[in-house]
């Protein structure tokens, strides 16, 4: 049995991080998840990880570029101005095809915007955000306990489809306290054959690139991003259910929001609602063959997503849905979390 | 090899024996081989890693037969350093043109020395973008023309060219600082002495080697390799004199293990 505490969101992360068998951490503080590399600065000494406070974003998704290309277990985290600035970095590390895990403890933009959670970075964590074809696994953990199984989950990603895994999280989860169950650390052997640590007699030497100049080969390694896309749409959807089986309403959420629309369905029932939760966990690849299932569903009347954005999840949910039932949304921004009764509010006003 | 003969100039076994994309007279052909040379002297090639840039030496790795990585434009000292700590035992280099080191990844490069990452910089300073056309790169000298500076660097609008190598020799974790050119024999001898000194002191933990390389670029200078030669000499030298800027003093200890310890 693994070891019970109560910790906070940013440093359950990192004690899970150095469990799942850590060797590399590259990050620049940056509210709200400073607490990641703070934490990681004090354990550091009792581990065998490296730990540098780089200069910048662009410094440290770099810095786990390289290391990831040198067969290392690495991890960055940061906040949404920072996680602009790893774009660039993601883009490479995708088409180069290298594992590592990216935390974005999301907070409220644009801009410089304010330090509170929000859900405003979806699209560009779902959607590939750096330029050219790629995506991410990107995962999406609502409680302090998943910010710890998520990063095993994503480690486990990283390795099995050599790709960068994102977590999504945001400022409220990063920084809310809660009990936990600490996974046993776990010996972490790579098996790394790809790995630049330098070309000995009995191989070719190992070049980690993604510049492809001819667009033949271009195209081939689009392809082959693809077809690893498609194996990981395949096996890696991830979503909860919460009484949907005779829902009328069914209300998409995820993170944060999904806890808060959970309640809302709760109040909901209690009012004689039929109201059901669908979550999404894996944020990509997202549920949509799963939505358009529960669409297909004659008593469900419309989807309601609820998010802490101008409503960006929505948008998939469309997509899943594609016209079946009409789909609606209810969002803050800025940093402001709705109550499940604002919640459950924005819903009733559709079956008026 | 014919009796009584000794060989005693050949491609070092490192160096990919392929036809090389650069321009005639191109310098980055002749530390491409020197680097193999010391790789080879020093037995190193199974320990070598290099870093590639975004610039015309980005497909080094087409030519060294060595492990390596490209970076984005600007950040191989992020990604040698991250290599460089996950594998402390080998030796990493990266190299850069004056666009990639000095420009866009002047940050990256300034750090990496303040922090002493032990690994060595092969700096190409041509002084122009070589693989874009030739536009006004920070080390592009002052009058220098150049597509984007038609009528010469202007210091009152494009400032002064910046001197790498001086300023990489005031951080304290610089261990060793060297300005080399391959226009003539003796030069390209020092050069190469250059890079083999900056490998040892990388072997021994002493922190950041840097070597500068005031080198050349005839197509993007508009004229001939000879000619490139004597502009160098005219112009570049002056501004760029060559020589030792920095060496490690005798009394320093190799600090590596303690910013290194994985593996
Ligand atoms: C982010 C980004 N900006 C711009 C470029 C375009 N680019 C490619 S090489 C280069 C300049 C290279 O010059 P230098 O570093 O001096 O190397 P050289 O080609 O002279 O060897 C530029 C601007 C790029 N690849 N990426
Ligand atoms: S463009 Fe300049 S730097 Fe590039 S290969 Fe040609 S001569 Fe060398």
């Amino acid at each position: 049995m693994g070891e019970i505490r109560f910790m906070k969101g940013n440093e359950a992360l990192a004690e899970a991080a150095i469990r799942a068998g850590l060797q590399g951490y590259f990050g620049y503080p940056i509210t709200p998840q400073s607490e990641v590399i703070e934490y990681l600065a004090r354990e550091e000494p009792k581990h065998n990880y490296v730990l540098i406070q780089a200069e910048s974003e662009l410094a440290a998704v770099n810095m786990l570029y390289g290391s990831a290309g040198a067969g290392g277990r690495v991890m960055t985290t940061t906040s949404s101005p920072g996680f602009t600035l790893m774009q660039e970095g993601i883009s490479y590390i995708a088409c180069t095809e290298l594992p590592c895990v990216l935390v974005n403890v999301v907070r409220g933009g644009p801009g410089l915007g304010t330090i509170q959670p929000s859900q405003g970075d979806y699209f560009q964590a779902v959607k590939g955000g750096g330029h050219g074809d790629y995506n991410t696994p990107v995962l999406g953990p609502n409680s302090v306990q998943e910010m710890i199984d998520h990063v095993y989950l994503a480690f486990e990603l990283a390795d099995k489809y050599l790709t960068p895994v994102v977590i999504l999280s945001d400022g409220a989860i990063g920084q809310m306290m809660e009990k936990v169950t600490l996974p046993e650390p776990i010996p972490y052997k790579p098996n790394k054959p790809w790995a630049t640590t330098g070309k000995t007699a009995d191989r070719e030497r190992n070049i980690l690139t993604s510049l492809f100049i001819q667009s033949e080969a271009m195209e081939k390694r689009n392809l082959r991003l693809q077809e690893k896309y498609r194996k990981i749409k395949e096996n890696e959807v991830r979503y909860e259910e919460y009484q949907i089986e005779d829902a009328e309403i069914i209300v998409t959420a995820y993170g944060l929001c999904s806890r808060i629309s959970k309640k809302a369905v709760e109040l909901g029932r209690e009012a004689g609602i039929k109201m059901g939760l669908f979550r999404p966990i894996s944020l990509w690849p997202f549920p949509s063959k799963q939505i358009e299932e529960i669409a297909s569903g004659d008593q469900v009347k419309f989807f309601i997503s609820i998010e802490m954005n101008a409503g960006q999840m929505v948008e998939d949910v469309r997509l899943a849905v594609c016209g079946k039932k009409p789909v609606h949304f209810y969002g803050r921004q800025g940093g402001i979390v709705p109550t499940p009764q604002e919640v459950f509010n924005s819903i009733k006003e559709h079956l008026k | 090899m014919k009796e009584g003969y000794e060989l005693i100039y050949k491609r070092p076994k490192a160096l990919v024996d392929v036809r090389m994309h650069y321009c005639p007279g191109c310098f980055h052909s002749t530390i491409h081989k020197l680097l193999m040379e010391v790789v080879e002297e020093l037995d190193i090639q199974d320990k070598t890693i290099g870093v590639c840039p975004v610039g015309c030496s980005v497909f080094a790795y087409d030519y060294l037969d060595i492990d390596m990585q490209e970076a984005a434009h600007g950040r191989a000292a992020a990604v040698a350093t991250g290599i460089k700590r996950m594998l402390p035992d080998r030796i990493v280099f990266s190299y850069q043109g004056d666009g990639d080191l000095a420009a866009i990844g002047l940050a990256e490069t300034i750090h990496a020395c303040n922090r002493g990452e032990n690994f060595t910089f092969i700096f190409i300073n041509n002084g122009i973008y070589g693989m874009t056309g030739g536009q006004m790169a920070p080390t592009t000298l002052e009058g220098q023309e150049t597509t984007t500076s038609p009528y010469g660097r202007a210091p009152d609008k494009d400032g002064m060219p910046l001197k790498m190598a001086e300023i990489v020799s005031q951080f304290e974790m610089v261990a060793y600082v060297e300005r080399v050119s391959c226009d003539t024999p003796a030069n390209t001898r020092k050069a190469k002495r250059a890079i083999r000194k900056a490998f040892e002191f990388q072997m021994k933990g002493l922190g950041t080697t840097f070597i500068e390389v005031a080198s050349n670029c005839p197509s993007g200078w508009k004229c001939t390799p000879e000619e490139s030669l004597n502009w160098l000499k005219e112009h570049m030298f002056p501004y760029y004199p060559l020589g030792v800027l920095k060496e490690p003093s005798k009394k320093k200890k190799g600090n590596a293990a303690r910013r290194t310890k994985t593996e």
